[in-house]
């Protein structure tokens, strides 16, 4: 009995160890599998503190997902993501500043659709703005969505507003043009103070498109069908004419020379410096001004309109930056998932927009309580969120017809230009074959 | 019984096949050692050039498969596009001004080093060194130095009275600043003539001297003839390059207009001002990689490649009434 005992617990005895190893074993195991976490990387178009602000929301992300860990890299553009998805081995996820591109994205399925994933986590695209949702799709086709938006208005300078004896910022092209020529300080041909700059080109506010004054003289690019209608909208041409009248009167070669030693994106920015009285720029100003020249006594409007459209005012240009997932991307999961909180997370949405001041992108985190308030930055929600404001269009040529516009307007305002209609009607053309080549063949 | 006339016919036979197999070994190992260089030529010359050709039939945006459009992209490259003629028009400007000067300039350089006493190894430094300064460095330098606002050469001519130009902000000035950027760089071409100037030999400028040859005379005659296979090798390469400009004329549009975004978003401001530096290489890198449209850009670089080509075959075939070279029997 005692022998069969013996046999008995030794075995157990066994048993036991072997189990107790193999728990061992499991234990360690189990976790270590499940802790591997997915590396995902998201490439961005944002640099130095604007980067900065960007990391922080993400690794708030990363720290509540122990599954994934995002590496966020920036300064990239529409060159890069292009590269990167042809080359098949894209990052997880992409964004860009050229919300006119996504004609091509969405397209050409180089970002994939969102639409399952938004249906599967029953997303609602009523929360984001109408204008927002415009420029993250293509034809119907949702291949992004908008993270943080921005809107274009007027900064003044109020100590040269206080000087110059102006107490309250235009309202109208013609009192812009008025409160110019009061605001301008000349040395001979030398421009020392320029009361606002109309020069095509310069600096984000005068893209040489003409969208960021689009929605001040009710202007637009397509009719119906998608044919250019520029040299059918009067509109257009009155808005040449006065640009280049305004040019004229500071002299084509004096703002050239003016402009020269004005980096927009530094310290160096000519409104921030106190050369430039008033600037048409983005919201993204406020935190830049903040950052570089804090001691600037400035405020914010919308911008003047067309006296023609005085009813307008309060509206102006709007767009944003999107994000996708890229065709080729290997984490497409975890990919959503962190495209699903950063546009549509409030605490994301105010977190970010607290640090750069850009509009954030969804109803409920434009109302969130975790928001600074700042009355120089809420102009430009109410501009956003103005039913006249408009953005580009987006077509299958992306940003190349706005190319062409752009090559028009600065050839225009430097006096190359003899026929106005006519040309126009001829840009029309170019931009009607641009578009056509664009959509699936033919001539470009 | 053997047949004697059958041996002697086989002998031929197996000498011949002897032969055979020994030029097929030699050919072989020719095969052999040229291997490297033609695999090299077929993977990186041939097969792009040809994919290139095919692209420039198709309608291709890099994302989608290439879309066959016959030849659209030659028609519309001829008869639409409305960059195409200032691109051409920049890069033959560019072909009949930088091109000599840099010739001339160097040669010059040369000669004049050629006839340094003191001093030679500090002076041919000196002239050199600025070949070594990377194009994109060298350019936001000049960019700089020519600032019309800031710059110091403007705030010079400024002290001196004159109202100095707009330099690359002017599409008047942009193309010659360029040129003295280009004029600037030519230490490498100073070389190649230093080189050849001083090895011709001195007894044709003793003989030349003998005859009462003064100093143009023993340049005209002597100097230029002898060392014309080296400028005609400058002058093609300098044609090449030209057709090939881009890394200055696309650094110098973007840093001048002042306009680079935060991603380095630079391709909306190629060929400021006013398509000045909008040069026929820069024309392609906007279509194929702003405007995703690589059919296009596929379409001009073959143009370019057959342009290259033509205006090489006529400078070599025009060069055999002005080069000489030694030894050479005509």
């Amino acid at each position: 009995m005692r022998r069969w005992t013996g046999i008995v617990l030794a075995t157990l005895a066994v048993g036991a160890t072997a189990m107790g190893a193999a728990a061992q074993t499991s234990s360690k195991a189990g976790p270590s599998a499940a802790a591997a976490p997915a590396k995902i990387t998201i490439w961005v178009g944002w640099s130095a503190r604007e980067l900065k602000e960007f990391k922080g929301v993400v690794s708030e992300y990363d720290a509540k997902h122990s599954d994934v860990q995002v590496k966020v890299v920036g300064s990239i553009n529409d060159t890069k993501i292009t590269n990167a998805i042809r080359s098949g081995n894209p990052p997880d996820v992409v964004s860009s500043f050229t919300s006119a591109n996504v004609g091509i994205y969405c397209g050409t399925g180089a970002w994939i659709d969102l639409a399952p994933f938004l249906k599967k986590d029953h997303i609602s695209l009523s929360q984001f703005p109408k204008t927002s949702l415009y420029y993250t799709q293509f034809k119907g086709k949702r291949c992004a969505l908008p993270l943080l938006a921005d809107s274009y208005g007027l900064y003044y300078n109020k100590t040269l507003f206080a000087k110059a004896g102006i107490k309250a910022p235009p309202k109208t092209f013609s009192q812009l043009l008025a409160d110019a020529k009061k605001l301008t300080q000349r040395s001979g041909n030398k421009l020392d103070v320029v009361g606002y700059d109309p020069f095509w080109g310069f600096y984000s506010g005068n893209v040489a498109d003409m969208t960021n004054y689009a929605p001040l003289i009710a202007g637009k690019y397509l009719d119906s069908k998608g044919k250019s209608i520029l040299s059918k909208q009067f509109a257009w041409s009155k808005l040449l004419r006065w640009q280049k009248s305004f040019v004229d009167y500071y002299g084509y070669d004096n703002l050239v020379r003016f402009q020269a030693n004005a980096d927009e994106f530094s310290a160096s920015n000519l409104f921030e410096r106190g050369k430039i009285a008033m600037l048409m720029d983005g919201e993204w100003r406020v935190a830049f001004l903040k950052a570089e020249h804090p001691e600037l006594k400035y405020a914010t409007a919308p911008m003047p309109v067309d006296d023609a459209h005085a009813g307008l005012y309060g509206a102006g240009s709007v767009n944003g930056t999107i994000i996708g997932i890229p065709k080729g991307g290997k984490n497409v999961d975890q990919a959503w998932a962190l495209v699903k909180y950063l546009t549509t997370n409030n605490h994301a949405l105010a977190r970010f927009s607290n640090g750069i001041r850009n509009v954030p992108s969804t109803r409920s985190s434009a109302k969130s309580k975790e928001l600074k308030p700042d009355p120089r930055f809420a102009t430009f929600i109410k501009i956003f969120n103005n039913k006249s404001s408009l953005t580009a269009p987006i077509t299958a040529a992306g940003n190349a017809n706005l190319s062409l516009i752009s090559q028009f307007t600065v050839k225009y305002q430097a006096g190359k230009v003899k026929n106005l209609h006519s040309a126009l009607k001829t840009l029309d053309k170019q931009i009607d074959a641009q578009n056509a080549q664009a959509g699936g063949g033919g001539p470009p | 019984m053997i047949d004697a006339s059958a041996g002697a016919v086989s002998r031929p036979i197996a000498r011949r096949r002897g032969r055979s197999r020994a030029a097929w070994r030699r050919r072989g190992l020719v095969l052999l050692l040229m291997g490297p260089w033609l695999a090299g030529f077929t993977i990186f010359f041939a097969y792009p050039i040809v994919w290139n050709a095919y692209l420039s039939f198709t309608h291709y945006n890099l994302l989608s498969p290439p879309k066959w459009i016959g030849l659209a992209n030659y028609r519309y490259m001829l008869h639409d596009d409305p960059q195409m003629w200032p691109a051409v028009r920049n890069t033959l400007w560019l072909i009949a001004v930088l091109v000599p000067l840099q010739v001339v300039f160097a040669l010059g350089v040369a000669l004049m080093l050629a006839r340094a006493r003191a001093g030679v190894g500090v002076f041919r430094t000196i002239f050199y060194l600025p070949a070594l300064a990377p194009p994109v460095a060298a350019t936001l330098g000049f960019v700089y130095i020519l600032n019309p606002a800031t710059g110091p050469v403007n705030i010079i001519l400024g002290h001196l009275g004159i109202h100095g130009p707009l330099w690359f902000q002017s599409p008047a000035w942009a193309k010659p600043s360029l040129v003295i950027l280009g004029l600037w760089g030519i230490g490498n071409t100073m070389i190649i003539f230093l080189a050849a100037v001083l090895d011709v030999p001195r007894h044709l400028y003793e003989s030349a001297e003998l005859d009462g040859a003064g100093p143009f005379q023993r340049l005209r005659w002597v100097t230029l003839p002898t060392i014309s296979p080296v400028i005609l090798f400058s002058v093609v390469l300098g044609v090449i390059q030209a057709l090939q400009y881009f890394t200055q004329a696309y650094v110098a549009a973007n840093i001048a207009s002042g306009q680079a975004d935060q991603a380095g978003d630079t391709l909306n401001h190629l060929g400021y001002p006013l398509d000045s530096t909008l040069f026929y290489p820069v024309l392609i890198y906007q279509h194929g990689f702003a405007y995703f449209n690589m059919g296009y850009a596929a379409a001009l670089a073959m143009v370019l490649l057959v342009v290259a080509f033509a205006v090489t075959l006529v400078i070599v075939l025009n060069s055999r009434r002005w080069v000489h070279y030694s030894g050479a029997v005509r």
